[in-house]
């Protein structure tokens, strides 16, 4: 086990070194001068050159990258060229939306998805399971904004149970604050839920195929006892594996749906970044985006390791 | 061959919007940049068919050239994915277990490990967003994807007879990944293609929607539900219009997808499912 968890680790260091270095890439040497890329056009040369001090852009690349990385390793983004303000405190203040909000679609989308999976599986070939297929086949082609949009229209501005947008903050109290993530949360869910139902079914059905499961139902156990003590723990396996995948997902198409909703959260803050071109705030956003999926890879290859003993004693 | 109903219903699906989009390209019935100001908002008619939208664009129109846009998108997106994707997957499998196999799979797994949507976002930010910029983000994801499909299927045929056969008979590893590998594994690409196409569209959609895809006067599908946003209640149908054709889209191409896995794979079709 101590071994899986270090070759691990190994490969989350060299994932985060790795995409540390394309994001410093894609902002910092691909757009020439980001000061004068920041300033726009009219800018003077004096501007740019006053500017270029403050980023510290006169050192060399990799004293720049090293500056950057050893920054961000001790809490200090940098400060927003338009903010004026750190960006970590920017960061910490809109993380208390994405994360929250990330952790909700996740669950209704795991809440939603297993027992329907099941059901189906259980169920397969009859006309339950053709119509939830059908179903998760739709959830699947509908874009979350689009979806979202109609969730507006038809619970916020119709039938008035949720608000339209906007986010009152975790002051005004856990359930206003809930109630203000939840159609985001539904919206961001709708199709991830499709495609884990679709997986959690055929994980099943495929596990349900196994002599094991034969030998279980033989020796008295009904075809429910069967599923939940010896299926289950092996259908998880490919289950764990998109739910995992799915987080990074939603952590992405948050930033989207955050738009939709007004929530004032790290999407937004991006989009703010890119329309101001505030480079020093979107790299460091997309690190941190970037940092918390590798991270989540990494725990769920974790959790493989205690779902599934075998993975432990490979490699 | 008698082809699944799933094949069949995407192919009408997806066909109605590919029509579409292949008659903008010659027709379309209003000039979509021409702007009617005193028509605006108008209800579906005999002139409209569909209406117009808070600017008076026809908004057949503009569904048809939208349909353009995200299908020209998706489309180069996954022939940038399949042309520099497969190469490496099989280049990969030929040299199995090399230093360039390594490389390539590590590499790979570097790119699935950013959240792709983001990295989308931040090549359009830094380039400018265009629909060219669009598809080299969207095709960009879609390299890993072929790539590893490519590699997988190809490691199942290298240990088959007829190729120690070629090799015997002494082709190199470039000759036999080409003339005997990619035929064998065409069928897995089709199928992987016709679902990043499809995952392609809605990645257009979201990015044109923030506002990062094809810039106005080009009409896309995800600008058209961005400015409907604010008359949805009012007009809906500015909203759902855009909505249904991405939805429909979607669907068409992926169940032409579960469709042809079907019909390549025959043995998919006796298996439990």
């Amino acid at each position: 086990m101590l071994r899986y968890v270090i070759t691990r680790l190994v490969s989350l260091g060299l994932s985060l070194v790795a995409a540390s270095l394309v994001i410093f890439a894609v902002v910092e040497i691909i757009p020439g001068d980001p000061a004068a890329f920041m300033l726009g056009l009219n800018a003077s040369e004096d501007t740019v050159a006053a500017l270029r001090e403050e980023l510290g852009l006169t050192g060399t690349l990799g004293a720049r990258y090293f500056d950057w990385v050893s920054g961000m390793l001790s809490g200090d983004f940098g400060t927003s060229y338009t903010y004026r303000v750190p960006v970590a405190d920017l960061v910490a203040a809109r993380l208390w939306i994405s994360i929250p909000l990330a952790f909700y679609a996740l669950l209704l989308s795991v809440l939603l998805a297993l027992p329907i999976g099941m059901v189906a599986a259980a169920r397969r070939g009859r006309m339950f399971d053709y119509g939830i297929m059908g179903l998760t086949q739709l959830g699947i082609a509908v874009p979350n904004f689009w979806f979202a949009m109609l969730l507006v229209v038809l619970l916020a501005i119709t039938l008035p149970i949720f608000p339209a947008g906007g986010f009152p903050g975790w002051d005004a109290g856990a359930f206003a604050a809930l109630k203000a993530l939840t159609l985001p949360a539904v919206a961001l869910a709708l199709p991830q839920a499709s495609i884990l139902a679709r997986v959690m079914r055929s994980a099943l059905i495929e596990t349900l195929g196994q002599d094991y499961i034969r030998t279980a139902r033989a020796k008295g156990l009904s075809e429910g006892q069967a599923i939940r003590r010896h299926g289950m723990r092996n259908a998880m396996i490919p289950v764990l594996t998109i739910v995992g995948l799915q987080f990074s997902f939603l952590l992405a198409g948050a930033i989207i749906i955050e738009k939709v909703f007004f929530l004032p959260g790290l999407g937004l803050l991006i989009f703010q970044g890119i329309t101001q071109r505030d480079l020093v705030v979107v790299e460091s956003v997309v690190m941190l985006l970037v940092f918390a999926v590798i991270l989540v890879t990494f725990l769920v290859d974790l959790a493989y390791a205690l779902v599934d003993p075998r993975l432990r004693h490979s490699r | 061959m008698n082809w699944p109903i799933q094949l069949r219903l995407g192919s009408a699906l997806f066909g109605v919007f590919l029509l579409a989009a292949l008659l903008s390209l010659v027709w379309t019935p209003y000039d979509v940049t021409e702007l009617e100001i005193a028509a605006k908002l108008s209800a579906p008619s005999a002139a409209h068919w569909l209406g117009t939208d808070h600017l008076g664009r026809d908004m057949l129109s503009m569904l048809m050239a939208g349909a353009r846009t995200s299908i020209a998108v998706a489309l180069v997106a996954v022939g940038i994915g399949i042309a520099l994707g497969v190469p490496l997957g099989l280049s990969a499998a030929a040299n199995r277990g090399s230093f360039l196999d390594e490389i390539i799979m590590r590499g790979n797994d570097l790119i699935f490990a950013f959240p792709s949507l983001v990295i989308a976002i931040l090549i359009t930010a830094v380039f400018g967003p265009s629909a060219l910029n669009a598809i080299l983000a969207i095709g960009i994801f879609n390299i890993p994807v072929f790539a590893r499909v490519a590699r997988g299927a190809a490691l199942t045929i290298w240990p088959r007879e007829f190729i120690l056969a070629a090799r015997v008979a002494g082709k190199g590893k470039v000759l036999i990944s080409t003339e005997h590998i990619l035929p064998n594994i065409a069928n897995l690409l089709v199928v992987q293609g016709t679902i990043q196409f499809s995952m392609g569209i809605l990645a257009e959609a979201g990015l044109s929607y923030v506002g990062l895809g094809a810039q106005p006067p080009t009409p896309s599908w995800g600008r058209m539900l961005a400015d409907a946003q604010t008359f949805f209640y009012g007009y809906p149908r500015l909203a759902l219009l855009p909505g249904l054709a991405i939805v429909l889209t979607v669907l068409g191409l992926n169940l032409m997808g579960d469709g042809l896995r079907d019909l390549l794979d025959p043995r998919l079709r006796r298996a439990v499912r």
